[in-house]
């Protein structure tokens, strides 16, 4: 093949047949909602994460004579008991509770995918056993759990770590680790169908070993629904975060996550309802743009649902 | 259907095992004594504290102390509250009630939401009234219970001054008043539950009807000349609620955790509350027990839903 003709012929086959990729994100973008969705929650990662360099009010200022104030010029968003500015505490609470939502969701992502490729290409015992487990964990209590296990080891990772990094680290710990069981389901289920495919036994009679017919020819056609399951995970994990943080159990109140200001904020809420209105409010919308977000991707990367219609 | 129910008790088995097993695993790896807060306290004599230790076995082998602690467990022995000076078993099963009525009602009214309000969306798609419903529910489960329940209170308790936020079990009333005000504080928390569970439900149900309403046997009862009526209910409800059992039965332990957050937030005398005031206690029996209580709601409810599934569907018990 001559050097010219290679980007040409490349050309003819992008244009033939759009990858799958451009494919997705096309039917991604016909999805309204899930754009909505998407706009909206780039608009609060942008907010929290360059919102405190152009925001310059210190979230721990304390101002008696401003306490309990209502949304004004000085407070865009009011104030707590405290008189601490609520706009300069939301955003700072939701680079946490951003952070812990995807933090968790890779862990219980990774976990997901390992337990369920092992089962899926192992089989028998192995499958058996982990498939087992899996049913285990889904028949737990995951509030009562997570509280039972920050109760526990709270103190100590608190000694080892310091306040803020040991309280993270147990939270998105615990809560990946309590949330991988669909994901296994699922990638083993793919695993299953996957392995069968002609691809991977071409690949197989090519002499590959195992591992890389898994890494390179199963996992990649895996990976969408677990795309989409990690996406949910996310607006999952900050629900489960602000819960145990709602309960005075998450976060201490020197780190203001979104749910940590709902449990400062439940008992004036007759004479201060903003307080917790704001913060409320931005969980929500976040996990609703999330969950927007995790349709569209179901649109987008699972071709059958589309083609049958819903 | 005898076979299947015991087949499905012996699976209770291992279940149980191996969720206590866990719970075990957990304390065991704890950092520190459960005691320690025990020990270091003036007011429990070192008799009791020794007694307590030897009750939970604590300085006996790993295997031996979990055979010893899942037997207590099972026989309902869940030793004594630090706190209140009472037996966990008593102090629970005065909560329980409470629980269950609350947890109960919200899962009936999120069912006469979602059933329905999902049919009537599935049998006609992408009508104005599908997605309206489509939209509410999906609005309905991403909003938290925490922010919900809050959101009530604001508007019903404090604004128009309709319904208590404050959940008494002692109402110092008979008849139709003890009725009535029993019904008056219970609206907020099973409205907050219900309609989260409704709104998931919905979702279940329009999906699993979507299924079942384009296959043949629908077109035939159609075609027989049964009323709509009569097709919808018995012939594609019946079948699309197989999927929807499945569904319920895994959001089982997540119902509990809403659970326990509406409890907190109408400070309902449930156990959900108590959990949390004993974990700010640090009443590390009272803890135990609890979690392990709501695994076995778990596990029974989990039964339950599989017995269902057999009258749903009698290929499966038959099997």
């Amino acid at each position: 093949m001559s050097v010219a003709a290679a980007p040409a012929a490349s050309l003819l086959t992008s244009a033939a047949r759009p990858s799958l990729w451009r494919e997705a994100t096309r039917r991604f973008r016909r999805h309204r909602l899930a754009m909505v969705g998407f706009t909206v929650l780039l608009v609060m990662v942008a907010g929290v994460l360059a919102g405190p360099f152009v925001y310059r009010v210190p979230i721990d200022e304390i101002d008696f004579k401003a306490k309990l104030k209502g949304p004004s010029r000085a407070h865009p968003l009011g104030t707590d008991d405290l008189g601490q500015d609520l706009l300069a505490r939301v955003l700072y609470g939701g680079r946490i509770s951003l952070a812990v939502g995807v933090v968790a969701m890779l862990i219980s992502i990774t976990i997901g995918t390992g337990v369920g490729a092992v089962a899926g290409q192992i089989g028998g015992a192995t499958d058996h056993t982990l498939m087992r487990l899996t049913d285990l964990f889904l028949s737990l209590p995951q509030l009562p759990l997570l509280l039972l296990i920050v109760y526990l080891f709270r103190d100590t990772l608190k000694k080892t770590l310091g306040l803020e990094a040991g309280v993270f680290v147990l939270i998105v710990a615990v809560i990946g680790g309590l949330r991988w069981m669909p994901v296994a389901r699922l990638v083993r289920a793919q695993f299953l169908s996957l392995r069968e495919k002609e691809f991977v036994e071409a690949a197989r009679s090519l002499g590959a070993a195992p591992l890389r017919q898994v890494v390179r020819h199963i996992l990649p056609n895996a990976v969408g629904p677990v795309i989409v399951a990690g996406s949910l995970d996310v607006a999952a994990a900050i629900i489960a975060e602000s819960s145990l943080s709602f309960l005075g159990l998450g976060f201490p109140p020197d780190i203001p996550t979104w749910g940590r200001i709902l449990f400062d904020a439940k008992d004036n809420l007759d004479f201060a309802p903003h307080w917790a209105l704001f913060p409320g409010t931005a969980i929500f919308l976040t996990v609703l743009s999330i969950n927007y977000i995790g349709d569209g991707l179901r649109d987008a990367l699972d071709p059958r649902k589309v083609l049958g219609g819903k | 259907m005898t076979k299947y129910f015991i087949r499905r008790l012996l699976i209770m088995v291992p279940v149980l095992a191996g969720i206590s097993l866990v719970l075990f695993t957990i304390l065991a790896l704890a950092p520190g004594d459960p005691f320690e807060e025990l020990a270091a306290n003036p007011n429990v004599p070192r008799e009791v504290a020794q007694a307590l230790r030897h009750q939970y076995g604590l300085d006996d082998p790993v295997a031996v102390r979990y055979v010893r602690w899942f037997s207590a467990m099972l026989k309902g022995d869940w030793g004594f509250s630090f706190v209140s000076r009472v037996n966990v078993d008593t102090l629970i099963m005065q909560r329980l009630p409470t629980s269950l009525f609350v947890l109960g009602s919200a899962q009936l009214l999120g069912l006469l939401i979602a059933l329905p309000i999902g049919t009537y969306s599935a049998l006609r798609p992408y009508s104005l009234f599908d997605q309206v419903a489509t939209t509410l529910a999906f609005i309905g489960f991403s909003l938290p219970t925490f922010f919900t329940g809050l959101v009530f209170i604001l508007v019903f308790s404090l604004w128009l001054d309709w319904l208590p936020f404050i959940y008494r079990a002692d109402i110092a009333a008979t008849g139709w008043r003890w009725w009535w005000e029993h019904a008056r504080q219970a609206a907020m928390p099973v409205a907050v539950l219900g309609l989260f569970q409704g709104a998931t439900l919905t979702r279940f149900v329009r999906s699993a009807v979507l299924d079942v309403i384009r296959l043949d046997y629908v077109n035939t009862a159609r075609a027989k000349g049964l009323s709509e009526g009569v097709t919808v209910v018995k012939h594609v409800i019946r079948n699309a609620l197989i999927p929807v059992v499945t569904l319920v039965a895994l959001q089982i332990p997540g119902i509990f955790t809403g659970a326990v957050i509406t409890e907190q937030i109408f400070r309902i005398p449930g156990i959900g509350s108590l959990l949390i005031s004993s974990i700010l206690a640090n009443d590390t029996p009272v803890i135990m027990a609890i979690t392990f209580v709501f695994s076995c709601l778990v596990v029974i409810f989990n039964l339950l839903a599989d017995l269902l599934y057999g009258w749903l569907d009698p290929r499966i018990a038959y099997r």
